[in-house]
């Protein structure tokens, strides 16, 4: 091949910025064509997909709705992506939160009060927590691959669930059907807005993401954990422990995943049915790295692909496009966004052909 | 204030207002009534999705200018169907449809939420004032298949694909059993459950599994037909689910049951535009011809043909109840007594196998 990507010394600052911008500007062109050479009305379907959600303040509690989970999670898949631990199961730490708050609810034999909630809540945290302290036992002390163990224990929750919902927890006055009972009102996360989709997780998302950008840029633990991901040696070197990074970074966020499952659980759904995994944990990854690893980017992440997803449904319902080609669009922002970024970091060059009879010397020598 | 009667910029010009006052947007006499359908799978899935999205084109086409409808695909059910619904009633749609029982408990709360909207929810038990349920008897048609089975299976073992344990999916394996054994009072029915109602993937490993374990036909309460193309490729049998898969595979599909639900579509869209809309629980079958059977494969012989067609045509005439005891269940306890047929209300919370079936 005669070109070769290669790190810029310094990156553009206002191309750092305008990528993001360049890259959905691209996208919606993209989309018009495709869009249009589908048959479709492609400057409609455009605006409905990407402006219409934005502008719209009737959609705006919908686009909250969809990027809560989905920013908790990836909060804290980021921090311990920056310190290189790669948690990849934070679907079923989020499956594990909420059966685990699920669990408290079930069990106090109706007899909560006030407290229901926080201790729900809380026992979600725990949950996923504990579900990522197993990935994170088998690095800490055996070195397994965090990467295999998360990802693989995501499906072993995922059969729990189907297990609880089919079994125990089957609702009595369910006609058999594999779901739990309906959360009450002190089981249920309270909406802000009467009338609205509105829950409390929705600015509790918005809390984590400043609470923990200031804990990974002004204290000592996120100068840790940053230092273990970018200079492993260093941080020996500084006296961090590489076992404490591995503990850190997965507790907090199989907590947060956790606490994200649950308040989906406890929220939106309203009780746990078999289609609770709807593969937040894993969509979670791709808005971690949207929002660049940083928690305000990751809101801005999350915001991103819910407007996809929003919009997507108001395109097929006003011009009527089929759900595949609003998941090939989805596909094509993520592309562009990462390839607009790589070539914000990397410059193309064009390398001159390499001169062919380099092996002719190397056979004399061996004659010789 | 001017009325802007295109959406886009009608919402755009109330932005920053909340949902409910477009609920009050007067609709002129002359607009046509707007219906949303909301999917579970994709309207190309070949099966039950499929059967809804030509519904609605018929609808349409026999409605004309009086309807104006649009669908939502692959909608997953839990919170996404709960935005899908509000988005469609904020879009003006007066009457909706939910077309997968997963997408009961946001009918529910789309429901309340929009009263002057007319909801409509497939298979479910939950209803409102503006909450209808609709549903077909699809045991009907599993009382044809099972009779079919029962007279073409050499083994004797019939296979059955099912999705969740719920009353509907539990009735159907039933039926098919009840009437397997009436030919061949050894039939027995190995059921293995996929916890989908769509995955053609895992449809067709559990239809090879099936198979390999001595079934020779193979039924489907599965909405893909990828079960049909796994028995095809091996030379066995097997039966169409919700529309009829003879096209993908016409050498295995012996008939299928399909859903006709335009008949319904139409009528509670007439219902609608002229203010007689009721909510309801409607349960039509064989009779009304919301479930239909398709045309028999070409390897099923007259006399088989002959005895299907005496099973179809006594539900019709209601001569046949086909769970008409004695009837005891797989762990041996009488559920009904010699002569004496399953009512409705013991049909929607049945949670009990028939002798004969392995699940």
């Amino acid at each position: 091949m005669p070109f070769k990507l290669e790190p810029r010394r310094e990156p553009n600052r206002t191309m750092l910025y305008a990528s993001p911008v360049i890259a959905v500007a691209l996208t919606a062109l993209a989309g018009l064509l495709f869009f249009a050479a589908l048959g479709y009305n492609g400057t409609l379907a455009i605006y409905d997909i990407l402006i219409l959600p934005v502008i719209d303040a009737t959609h705006w509690i919908d686009l909250g709705v969809k990027a809560a989970p989905l920013v908790t999670i990836a909060i804290g898949l980021a921090i311990g992506f920056r310190a290189n631990v790669w948690n990849i199961g934070a679907e079923g730490q989020y499956v594990m939160g909420a059966i685990a708050g699920t669990g408290v609810a079930l069990h106090a034999g109706g007899t909560e009060g006030a407290w229901a909630l926080p201790v729900m809540c809380l026992a979600g945290a725990l949950g996923g927590a504990l579900w990522a302290a197993i990935p994170a036992l088998l690095r800490a002390r055996l070195k397994v691959s965090e990467i295999l163990t998360s990802l693989m224990l995501s499906y072993v929750a995922i059969q729990v669930l189907y297990f609880l919902v089919r079994g125990p927890w089957r609702d009595p006055e369910g006609f058999n059907f594999p779901q739990t009972r309906s959360f009450t009102d002190v089981e249920s996360m309270p909406i802000l807005i009467d009338g609205t989709r509105l829950h409390l997780g929705i600015p509790i998302a918005v809390l984590i993401a400043m609470a923990v950008w200031v804990v990974m840029s002004r204290t000592l633990v996120g100068f840790e954990l940053r230092v273990s991901g970018l200079a492993p040696n260093a941080a020996r070197y500084a006296g961090f422990r590489e076992q404490r990074t591995v503990w850190l970074a997965l507790l907090v966020s199989g907590g947060l995943a956790g606490l994200a499952g649950i308040f989906e659980a406890a929220g939106p759904f309203g009780q746990i049915t078999p289609n609770f995994p709807t593969g937040y944990g894993f969509t979670a990854i791709v808005v971690a790295f949207l929002g660049r690893l940083n928690p305000l980017g990751i809101l801005i992440g999350g915001v991103v692909l819910a407007v996809s997803f929003v919009g997507g449904e108001l395109a097929e319902t006003s011009v009527g496009l089929p759900s595949a080609a609003i998941g090939l669009f989805q596909a094509t922002l993520l592309f562009l966004l990462l390839g607009v970024d790589m070539l914000v970091w990397y410059r193309i060059r064009r390398i001159a052909p390499a001169i062919a009879p380099s092996a002719a010397p190397a056979v004399v020598r061996s004659a010789s | 204030m001017t009325i802007a009667f295109d959406r886009r910029r009608f919402l755009a010009a109330t932005a920053g207002a909340a949902s409910l006052p477009l609920l009050g947007r007067a609709l002129q006499a002359a607009d046509p009534l707007k219906v949303g359908f909301i999917y579970v799978g994709p309207i190309g899935d070949f099966g039950w999705t499929h059967a809804h999205e030509m519904a609605r084109q018929k609808m349409q086409s026999e409605l004309g200018d009086a309807v104006k409808t649009s669908y939502v695909e692959n909608v997953p059910e839990g919170p996404d169907a709960e935005r899908v619904l509000r988005q469609l009633a904020q879009g003006g749609n007066k009457l909706i449809f939910a077309t997968s029982f997963g997408f009961m408990n946001a009918a529910v709360k789309a429901a309340k939420q929009f009263p002057k909207v007319k909801f409509e929810h497939a298979t479910g038990y939950k209803r409102g004032p503006n909450l209808a349920t609709y549903n077909a008897r699809f045991y009907h048609g599993r009382a044809v298949c099972g009779t079919i089975a029962g007279m073409m299976s050499k083994s004797g073992v019939g296979g059955y694909l099912a999705s969740f344990p719920i009353p509907e999916v539990v009735m159907g394996i039933n039926t098919f059993t009840l009437a397997a054994q009436k030919v061949n009072p050894k039939f027995k029915v190995r059921v293995l459950w996929l916890s989908t109602w769509y995955d053609p993937a895992k449809e067709a490993d559990g239809a090879k599994a099936l198979l390999d374990q001595g079934c020779d036909i193979i039924s489907q309460h599965t909405d893909s037909p990828a079960a049909l193309q796994a028995c095809q490729e091996r030379g066995a049998f097997g039966f169409g689910q919700a529309s009829d898969m003879s096209s993908v595979a016409p050498k295995a599909q012996l008939t299928a049951i399909m859903d006709n639900w335009a008949p319904y579509y139409t009528m509670r869209a007439k219902e609608a535009i002229a203010g007689t809309w009721k909510t309801g629980n409607t349960w039509w079958g064989l009779k009304e011809g919301l479930t239909q059977m398709a045309p028999y494969g070409a390897m099923v012989p007259d006399n088989v043909r002959k005895a299907a067609d005496a099973t179809k045509n006594a539900i019709i005439a209601g001569t046949l109840n086909p769970i008409t005891g004695p009837v005891k269940d797989n762990k041996g306890v009488e559920r009904l007594k010699p002569g004496v047929g399953i009512t409705d209300a013991e049909l929607e919370k049945m949670d009990w196998y028939v002798e004969g079936v392995q699940s």
